[in-house]
């Protein structure tokens, strides 16, 4: 009896091994399309945990993180949602919701993840917790764009009829109060919203020109920039689309991949207008700013996505090119901006360089991968 | 199947040359599913692009699809491939998409 007091006491008392814990604030996932897989990974030790199977046709496949940052919701092409836990490394939960889906995003209070679809086109709403759906709002249209704004909201714009819907789920979640904004203009491709939640900007493919809607504004405020830029079909082929999630604004500026020219767009936040062109290596894919803003990172569509160039914030000047290897499709830089991955699709292999030496720091195997997400942006508006 | 809808292309007294070789076949497969696959799907099951499974492309011929995959489609988000693809490269991947079976 004295024994098992003094045992349970020593129970209590001891702490859980620190061996058996782990934090998440380091790890991320690398999709790996083609497999229909994702890579666990440790940014700190700069290797592969382990792998997640059984996540169906991950073609453009995006996903976004819990506030914990344990789970993540991963959004498929065959209109998948699966949600995975990557300190277990298993599927919890899997729903295939639609029929091709080509985004998600999850609430701010992080208790619903919305996903855009194309077909049908409209943006569905799940319980992060269940996956049970709690709203389904048609749109009409393929959906683009998609992000999370400050107070339950989502926003989304609609490649065929040129609309930025915002979605309200703050009162009712299964009820969402919705604004829907017309006349956006023609061929919506992607949108972005700033990491303040306050401008939605909206690229156009089928005219001149790009939109912003402030959200600050009530009723929100449209205002078409940049009415010079493009035409109504490109000047070169885009062999493929400009994300725009990775649109920056960098010291005051916007850095903007354009479409159909093989140019990066700067542009003063403030009034909209055009302060620099840059000549790039070929059509612009990502431009992502280094989290210190200092410079933007590009990465390029077929025939040059064997590519990354390196451009000066204050001069406008591409300062490097970097010739990682085929198939350069994406790029995340660690959250303070120390280094950068970068997955090289066609070599099958994650290559890791020091963001500021751009010297090879490591290098991790990984089927044809595409996007990389570090868990950091669990605490980030609008991706 | 793919072989006699090329025969019949070189009957018709098209322009083909010959048939991509093997080395690049393997790259235009790997273009169709990579680089069509950014707006087709991987699966070629569609996406910001209309789905171009052997299925959808039910009834259309080689001629009018390399056409579309060679000059585009104005008027849509289509590029044209010809600054990257022969018109033999683009015959075969006309075929590849009327007849594969995945």
């Amino acid at each position: 009896m004295m024994l098992k007091a003094f045992l349970a006491a020593l129970l209590i008392a001891t702490p859980a091994l620190a061996d058996d814990l782990r934090g998440t604030g380091d790890l991320g996932l690398i999709v790996e399309r083609e497999a229909g897989s994702l890579l666990v990974v440790d940014r700190s030790e700069r290797a592969a945990l382990g792998r997640i199977e059984g996540l169906g046709d991950l073609s453009h496949a995006s996903l976004v993180y819990s506030p914990d940052e344990r789970f993540a919701y991963v959004f498929g092409r065959d209109g998948g949602l699966t949600k995975v836990d990557i300190l277990t490394r298993q599927i919890v939960n899997r729903v295939v919701q639609g029929g091709n889906s080509i985004g998600g995003a999850i609430s701010d209070d992080g208790r619903l993840i919305a996903v855009a679809n194309y077909e049908p086109g409209g943006v569905k709403v799940f319980d992060a917790d269940t996956l049970e759906q709690v709203a389904d709002v048609p749109m009409g249209s393929k959906t683009v764009g998609i992000a999370d704004a400050p107070g339950s909201r989502f926003v989304v714009a609609t490649w065929d009829t040129g609309e930025v819907w915002i979605l309200d789920h703050s009162a009712d979640p299964a009820q969402p109060a919705i604004t829907k904004l017309e006349g956006i203009g023609a061929n919506p491709y992607d949108a972005l919203l700033t990491a303040d939640g306050r401008r939605y900007i909206v690229g156009l493919f089928g005219e001149k020109g790009l939109t912003q809607v402030d959200l600050w504004q009530d009723p929100p405020e449209v205002t078409r920039f940049l009415p010079d830029y493009g035409k109504d079909q490109p000047d070169l082929p885009v062999y493929k689309m400009p994300h725009l999630q990775g649109w920056t604004l960098a010291d005051g500026v916007f850095a903007l991949p354009a479409v159909g020219l093989h140019q990066l767009l700067w542009v003063d936040a403030e009034d909209l207008t055009e302060i620099a062109r840059t000549d790039l290596a070929g059509q612009p894919v990502f431009a992502l700013a280094r989290p210190d803003r200092r410079e933007v990172w590009v990465n390029f569509a077929p025939p040059d996505n064997d590519k990354i160039q390196v451009v000066d914030v204050l001069t406008h000047e591409v300062i490097r090119t970097l010739t990682p290897g085929k198939g350069v499709l994406h790029m995340e830089f660690a959250p303070r901006g120390r280094e950068v991955w970068m997955s090289v699709r066609d070599e099958n292999r994650v290559e890791i360089r020091d963001a500021r030496t751009h010297e090879i720091l490591g290098e991790i195997e990984a089927l044809a991968p595409s996007g990389i997400f570090f868990t950091d942006r669990a605490h980030r508006t609008g991706l | 199947m793919a072989k006699l809808a090329l025969l019949l292309v070189l009957l018709a007294g098209s322009a083909i040359a010959e048939p991509p070789d093997a080395a690049r076949q393997d790259e235009l497969r790997h273009m169709v599913r990579q680089d069509c696959g950014s707006c087709h799907g991987l699966r070629m099951t569609g996406g910001l692009g209309r789905p171009i499974t052997a299925e959808a492309l039910d009834g259309r011929d080689i001629e009018d699809l390399s056409s579309v995959i060679l000059d585009g489609m104005p008027g849509t988000a289509m590029p044209g491939w010809r600054p990257l693809l022969t018109e033999d490269d683009a015959r075969w991947i006309a075929d590849y998409l009327l007849t594969e079976t995945e």
